[in-house]
């Protein structure tokens, strides 16, 4: 497998695995029994699409599905800012849910037509996961947004400090140039311009302003990350590395 | 005229037929009352069983076992919404009952208010705690009022599938490593006696049994269903290749069951009362994720009245 593509697996993978990771520390505290179900049904989706790709990779380069994410540390992880910002309250949380979704939707339905078989059967079966996804988060952006004068200013605020992490998911890495003039993703511009589309759409009906000015923050993509992650992976890696190499 | 002895006459009678009450039929307001305790506090138990095992989400070993994980934890919010759902068709509502586990009114199991420590605990829950749980709920699909009895028989399937999961990673961990067996009798070791405590005081020593089982709310006495699940765990155990931490538990020819050692009733009714291990930890966190979604519940139900308002707008 060429690098570029390993590279754009693992992204792929990443963006979905520490953003999984991030929705199931909700389970439990969601503000109403239906939403507690409803975030952790996204986390399962995505958790499991991560896993396909894991898998993809594994079986080229013999290896557990699991090797990926607990015995890589920071700097090898691909997955953007975006995922790994904290949850904050409930509206944080669903505005960062909204803007991944935007992204991820509009980039899995262009690689369902990707020249590579495997990406485009995992990305025709996670379209349709990622299809309610961006239902939920966008009605929920909506209602808050659109709400009482307290979620309202929430919600405000909730975008300002995301806005940052938003463009970042369109700049391309050049493993994702390259697997684009392969034919085995689509341009970053093409999703760029469908999920802005949609994300302003989103914002318009919730009432929202999008900020004046914002400084776009970047470098997950090529393993450059936030402190966050690090505390991720302690979480997410400690049993596998307090006792290395057996099976649970 | 018919007067009230009459009608519980019949409400009896209903019963002794194994005919299932239901919401709209007449029943004593002292069964009504015993239901919603009963329904609620089962309904609590499984949402603040949500936290110790929701604990180990991020951190369970691998992705299989964290889907599994995650998915099992979301099947007890589910159950928590059936039976809140099932408690409504009494005549209260879930706002009312949530204030009451929140108020410290209402109670839940005490199982949950012990700690996970380790990962064998996740799967010592399963086992033992969603063992336990089984023995209760089984019973109580046949319970006299109806849409309890409907919700338990959901919620048996998704169960026992729990526990063969929890199973599953104890059987996994002790044909692993030394280290790993040890992590599991420490589990064993620690959730034994409370999984035994989760039946209730003994017969002699239960208040609300008699009534209960004239009711046929309950269908088995708590003493009954403790010894059924000793008995069917002792053989799980041995395949598992551990000891279950009784030096008294013994297989008794004569009576055909498993002799067992005295619980410890002392730390049984200071859990109860308040004083386990994570009482407070539990409670606060219900309350907080409570609290914390004030804004979004009144946010959602704000955007839902201004939704009717302009459809009924564009009727007009």
């Amino acid at each position: 497998m060429e690098n570029q593509l390993r590279d754009y697996i693992l992204m792929m993978a990443d963006n979905v695995m520490i953003l999984g990771q991030r929705l199931g520390e909700w389970c439990g505290h969601g503000p109403v029994l239906e939403q507690d179900i409803a975030i952790t049904n996204i986390a399962l989706d995505l958790i499991g699409e991560a896993r396909n790709y894991y898998q993809y990779l594994g079986e080229t380069e013999g290896k557990k599905e699991d090797e990926y994410p607990m015995k890589r540390d920071v700097r090898a992880f691909k997955n953007i800012l975006l995922t790994e910002v904290p949850n904050g309250h409930w509206g944080d949380t669903i505005m960062r849910q909204c803007m991944f979704d935007c992204y991820h939707y509009y980039l899995l339905e262009g690689m369902t037509t990707s020249k590579n078989e495997r990406l485009a059967a995992i990305a025709k079966k996670s379209i349709k996961e990622a299809t309610y996804h961006l239902a939920f988060s966008g009605e929920w952006v909506i209602r808050l947004g659109d709400g009482t004068e307290e979620s309202h200013q929430k919600m405000q605020q909730s975008l300002d400090d995301l806005m940052p992490y938003f463009n970042e998911m369109f700049i391309p890495e050049s493993y994702e140039i390259w697997c684009h003039e392969q034919n085995i993703a689509p341009s970053s511009e093409v999703v760029r311009s469908s999920a802005n589309e949609k994300f302003n759409a989103i914002l318009t009906q919730a009432t929202l302003q999008m900020p004046e000015k914002y400084y776009s923050k970047k470098g997950g993509k090529s393993g450059l990350h936030t402190e966050n992650l690090g505390f991720i992976l302690a979480d997410m890696q400690y049993l596998q590395r307090s006792y290395p190499g057996v099976d649970w | 005229m018919e007067n009230v002895n009459s009608f519980e006459e019949r409400f009896q009678q209903k019963i002794d037929n194994e005919e299932k009450i239901e919401a709209r039929d007449w029943m004593p307001e002292a069964y009504r009352k015993t239901l919603i305790r009963q329904i609620s506090q089962h309904a609590h138990s499984e949402i603040v069983g949500m936290l110790p095992e929701g604990n180990f989400i991020t951190r369970a070993p691998s992705l299989k076992r964290k889907l599994a994980l995650l998915a099992k934890v979301q099947d007890e919010a589910g159950h928590g919404l059936y039976l809140y759902s099932a408690t409504e068709t009494l005549g209260i509502s879930r706002d009312e009952l949530i204030d009451q586990l929140h108020s410290g009114k209402a109670k839940y199991s005490s199982i949950f208010n012990y700690p996970t420590l380790t990962w064998s605990d996740i799967g010592a829950i399963g086992w033992l705690v969603d063992g336990a749980a089984i023995m209760n709920q089984v019973a109580l699909c046949r319970t006299s009022y109806g849409p309890y009895a409907r919700a338990m028989v959901r919620i048996c399937k998704e169960e026992s599938f729990h526990q063969r999961q929890g199973y599953d990673i104890l059987l996994t961990m002790c044909n692993g490593t030394a280290e790993q067996k040890e992590m599991v009798q420490d589990s064993v070791n620690r959730w034994w006696w409370p999984s035994l405590m989760m039946f209730g005081p003994s017969d002699s020593d239960s208040p609300h049994s008699a009534q209960s089982l004239k009711w046929k709310v309950k269908r088995l006495s708590n003493d009954e269903l403790r010894q059924r699940f000793v008995d069917m765990t002792v053989p799980q155990a041995e395949i598992l290749g551990i000891t279950l931490p009784d030096p008294l538990l013994k297989y008794n020819e004569s009576r055909g069951h498993y002799d067992f050692g005295e619980i410890d009733w002392e730390e049984f009714r200071q859990v109860v009362s308040g004083n386990g291990p994570c009482n407070k930890e539990r409670l606060q966190a219900r309350v907080k994720a409570h609290e914390e979604g004030n804004w979004v519940r009144e946010a959602a139900s704000a955007y839902a009245e201004k939704m009717k308002s302009k459809s009924l707008a564009s009727v007009a």
